[in-house]
């Protein structure tokens, strides 16, 4: 698909580059990202990184045309330049029990046993596409198609901070309690919100995550060290 | 010691200032003033930075106890507001004295005051804002909405004597909120999933602030917008002023409390400069929308 350029209004511009969620089509917005701040292109203000586009604010001294047409150009170079490395965050993840109470749901939906549900999620390797719905809530892809589940009939009003979930192939982490609609089979102690922190979100679009299982004693051990500031 | 301790709240006063940019990508809305115009008014009027924190209140406002001499600045919405039970004027510098009451009373226009104060509110930063963001509990006083009892500081500015500014806007800037609008926006970028009627429909009729409304987003009821084939999408980013149109066909647009990210197709989005008329809307006032052109809006503003 060829990139798209329009108008979010004027003071902002959607750069798409697809409109399905796909890894390609991501790593060509985090590549474009990149690229737009390191230029530290005259009159924008804040890149915001999605599934398939980027949203632009700029300053309307810029004017579209003339801002349109230097992005055209920045995405011409695009090919040419080098990946960064990517980052790989393990999330440790206590499944099933109380802390994933629909995990029974997604293995009979499945048809497969808790067990496997667990290893085929904790096995997959996942991109960051977006960051969103909360602060800090990672969109990842990559889920075993085995695995994936539709969403729940009715959402939970309450979905506790930590909780891992299931909805479609796409799995999610929530950083805060907030309303949720995903399949949730399990919770991972680590903190992927933190306000006070400079960067206040432990994922940003483009890195990878890892789901490691771990046990109760070990989840408790982890809890301890994430409130002692250790982790 | 504070220089301002809330009597009574309103129904929703926070503190906003310019907004909490660079960190969208990490799901953290802008948040800010919801009529930046008014807002900015505020602080110029009483000379403080264009970023300076002020009081958002929301249809009714709040009963403000001073501690301190200074001089502050109404804008935006007119309830009626009041120092120890005479009226005074909006739009100006009005000095108060330590015991004085700031009160609010009927709503005669507009939906949000703006409450500025000579150094702006002294409160800490959460990622470069002191904007409020109450359902993510961050900036702020406390990351919350204010409440009986609050108490609130002023920065102090050195080499300036606050009590003799006396400035008043020139009422040619004073804008006037009507309860039916007209607001001006550029299509895009989903305008592709929206039939011709739809796009026709979206344009030409009436729409009507529901209640929900609020810092979020503004539901409108009217006429169903005709999509092509529903309006999921992929998700993707919202500026501010976005209208989506859910799979019912009924506009939202989104405002400063907006998530970073959402699944419903954009049909347009409001030109910056009038989002203050939909930021002054309340419930059931009446929109119309009429599209133009992004070399228009930005030439006019050059």
């Amino acid at each position: 698909m060829k990139t798209k350029y329009t108008c979010s209004g004027d003071r902002a511009i959607t750069v798409e580059f697809g409109d399905k969620i796909s890894e390609t089509v991501s790593r060509r917005v985090s590549a474009m990202k990149r690229e737009v701040e390191r230029r530290r292109i005259y009159g924008v203000e804040e890149v915001v990184q999605t599934y398939r586009s980027l949203l632009i604010y700029y300053d309307p001294i810029r004017g579209y045309r003339e801002l349109e047409k230097e992005l055209i150009e920045i995405e011409r170079t695009l090919e040419t330049e080098e990946r960064t490395p990517e980052r790989t965050v393990e999330i440790p993840v206590l499944y099933g029990g109380e802390f994933g109470p629909d995990i029974e749901a997604v293995s009979r939906h499945c048809g497969l046993p808790v067990d496997e549900v667990v290893k085929r999620h904790a096995e997959g390797r996942y991109l960051v596409h977006m960051i969103g719905f909360t602060p800090g809530f990672p969109y990842l892809g990559g889920l075993d198609e085995s695995i994936s589940a539709p969403r729940r009939d009715t959402p939970r009003l309450k979905v506790m901070k930590g909780s891992v979930g299931i909805a479609g192939v796409q799995t999610g982490i929530y950083p805060i309690e907030s309303p949720g609609g995903w399949n949730i089979i399990g919770r991972t102690p680590l903190k992927l919100y933190s306000p006070e922190r400079e960067v206040p979100v432990l994922l940003e679009p483009g890195d990878y995550v890892s789901f490691k299982s771990i046990d109760r004693d070990e989840y408790k051990r982890l809890e301890n060290m994430v409130e002692r500031g250790e982790l | 010691m504070s220089d301002l301790e809330i009597i009574s709240p309103g129904l929703f006063t926070t503190v906003q200032d310019s907004g909490r940019y660079g960190y969208q990508s990490y799901g953290i809305p802008v948040s800010g003033a919801m009529d930046m115009y008014a807002y900015k008014m505020a602080n110029y009027i009483l000379g403080n930075s264009e970023s300076d924190a002020v009081l958002e209140a929301t249809i009714s406002g709040p009963r403000i106890l001073f501690r301190s001499p200074m001089e502050i600045a109404l804008t935006g919405g007119d309830m009626s507001p009041s120092l120890n039970g005479d009226m005074i004027e909006m739009w100006r510098s009005v000095e108060v004295k330590p015991g004085d009451v700031l009160s609010f009373g009927e709503l005669k226009s507009g939906a949000r005051t703006y409450i500025a104060f000579f150094g702006g509110l002294d409160i800490p930063l959460t990622m470069g804002s002191r904007s409020t963001y109450a359902r993510g509990e961050i900036g702020g006083y406390l990351g919350r909405q204010l409440r009986e009892g609050d108490k609130l500081k002023v920065f102090r500015k050195t080499g300036i004597d606050g009590g003799s500014l006396s400035k008043r806007l020139n009422p040619l800037y004073i804008p006037e909120y009507r309860e039916e609008k007209q607001v001006r926006v550029v299509l895009g970028p989903q305008k592709e999933y929206f039939s011709d009627l739809g796009i026709e429909t979206f344009l030409c009729s009436e729409y009507r602030c529901t209640a929900q409304i609020d810092r979020m987003g503004y539901r409108l009821t009217g006429p169903k917008v005709e999509s092509i084939s529903g309006t999921d999408i992929v998700s993707d980013g919202i500026a501010f002023g976005a209208i989506q149109i859910t799979n019912g066909g009924e506009p939202i647009i989104m405002m400063s409390d907006r998530q970073t990210v959402g699944g419903y197709a954009k049909i347009a989005c409001v030109v910056w400069d009038d989002l203050s008329k939909i930021a002054q809307s309340k419930s059931g006032d009446r929109i119309r929308f009429k599209s133009v052109a992004i070399e228009e809006v930005q030439s006019a503003r050059l």
